[in-house]
């Protein structure tokens, strides 16, 4: 071994970092040279003086107090914000629970519980159909019992032009007209009138292009029937017993 | 019962080391209050990362804390120390050279062998105390210090011949004065 190779390794040799047979290389080589040796030597006089109690630094008591207390402060934040994370996953978990079960019920529920646009439209035709009876004239803005002069009387009062007929012979006979709100929009209204039963059959443009057939409902008392025809929606509301009332229908879009 | 289980556990494992904590802590701040303050910060560093800590070996694992929580802080609360320039080779194992000082060496008291440890850049510095005053293997210092094996050694070697010269000039002035 060279001289320069065994001081190279006296570090590790004197920090015990070598292997055997590297190690014993190292001390054959001190042994035989001088100025090896007395490297050797001065490294380990280097140690011993760095060696003893003397130069380590040992904590002050108060330090660990000090750390204890800060640490105990520490896992209590840790705790209570584990506790507050917690909390909040908990009412974030429910939330999202009942917005399932919401979703799953609103699924389940039968479609004929559920208000559909339909079932609200029903409830403000009957609501508008009670309040046309309610008031005097029935709330007919056009008083006549022909077609002429209804139908008209709609010109630059709506943006569509509703089929108006007479079915006096039939025995449901017009009486006459009126603008109506409904369905966020100005509906034609027709008045009919059957022996004493009166009959608001209201008609606006449909959405839909085709025709599609009539669906009955009964509400507070009242018959409604609905349809779709000629892009036309049509709801006919009365007091009426339905056997007429579908009569009725069946004249409104024969007539058409 | 979390709670306790994970301090009694950390206390268990880590407040052993105080006294290592804060011995490499003071010689790499060289201040009291300092080391205290970074002490403590590491602590509670430590705390938080205990959960990441599944060795056998607490106390590498602290100082590796310890360590980077110091140059954190002296990173933020001083100018930065010189580095040592890498062509910092100059008197490298010359051995002659040394041999006749190493008498001197022998009679440098505690004090002296202080100061010329606390001279040392903090490259050297830190791989001194872990070595010698922590009497740590090379593997679990490169581990602390996040150096390969080879750099350990070679710091070592040459914060050695440093703290030598060190110690010798500052004998030769004794001498002289």
């Amino acid at each position: 071994m060279s001289c320069q190779r065994a001081q190279e390794l006296i570090h590790g040799y004197v920090d015990g970092e070598l292997d055997l047979v590297r190690s014993l290389e190292v001390e054959e080589h001190i042994h035989g040279c001088e100025i090896c040796a007395r490297a050797y030597r001065s490294q380990t006089t280097l140690r011993s003086s760095l060696k003893g109690d003397s130069l380590y630094y040992r904590a002050p008591e108060k330090l660990q107090k000090r750390i204890q207390s800060s640490l105990r402060k520490e896992a209590k934040s840790e705790v209570s914000k584990r506790a507050f994370d917690r909390r909040w996953l908990t009412v974030g978990a429910s939330l999202a629970f009942m917005l399932l079960i919401g979703v799953v019920v609103w699924r389940l529920v039968p479609r004929s519980i559920r208000p559909s646009g339909d079932e609200l439209l029903a409830q403000e035709i009957v609501s508008d159909h009670v309040r046309s009876l309610q008031l005097e004239n029935h709330r007919i803005d056009v008083i006549s019992e022909d077609p002429h002069t209804v139908k008209p009387w709609f010109d630059g009062k709506l943006d569509f032009a509703p089929p108006v007929k007479d079915f006096s012979s039939q025995d449901f006979s017009l009486l006459g007209g009126r603008l109506e709100y409904l369905n966020n929009r100005t509906v034609a209204a027709l008045v009919y009138g059957r022996r004493k039963h009166f009959i608001n059959l209201f008609i606006w443009p449909s959405e839909q292009a085709g025709a599609t057939g009539e669906m009955t409902t009964q509400r507070q008392g009242y018959n409604l029937i609905h349809w779709t025809s000629s892009g036309m929606n049509y709801w006919a509301i009365s007091d009426l017993n339905s056997v007429e009332l579908h009569e009725f229908a069946h004249l409104v879009q024969q007539g058409q | 019962m979390q709670k306790q289980n994970k301090l009694a556990t950390f206390e268990e494992a880590v407040l052993p080391h105080l006294d290592a904590a804060y011995n490499l802590a003071h010689w790499l701040t060289r201040n009291d209050t300092d080391a205290e303050d970074v002490v403590q910060e590491a602590y509670l560093r430590a705390f938080k990362f205990f959960g990441g800590f599944h060795g056998a070996d607490g106390r590498s694992w602290l100082l590796a804390i310890v360590r980077n929580t110091c140059y954190t802080w002296m990173q933020h609360n001083r100018s930065p120390e010189l580095s040592v320039p890498l062509d910092d080779e100059l008197h490298e194992i010359e051995s002659k050279d040394l041999n006749p000082e190493a008498l001197l060496v022998q009679r440098a008291d505690t004090l002296m062998v202080r100061q010329a440890l606390e001279e040392l850049p903090v490259e050297f510095r830190e791989v001194l105390v872990l070595r010698e005053l922590e009497e740590m293997s090379y593997r679990d210092i490169a581990s602390i210090t996040d150096l390969p094996l080879g750099t350990v050694m070679s710091r070592l070697a040459r914060g050695r011949k440093r703290l030598q010269q060190a110690l010798t000039n500052h004998m030769h002035a004794e001498v002289l004065s």
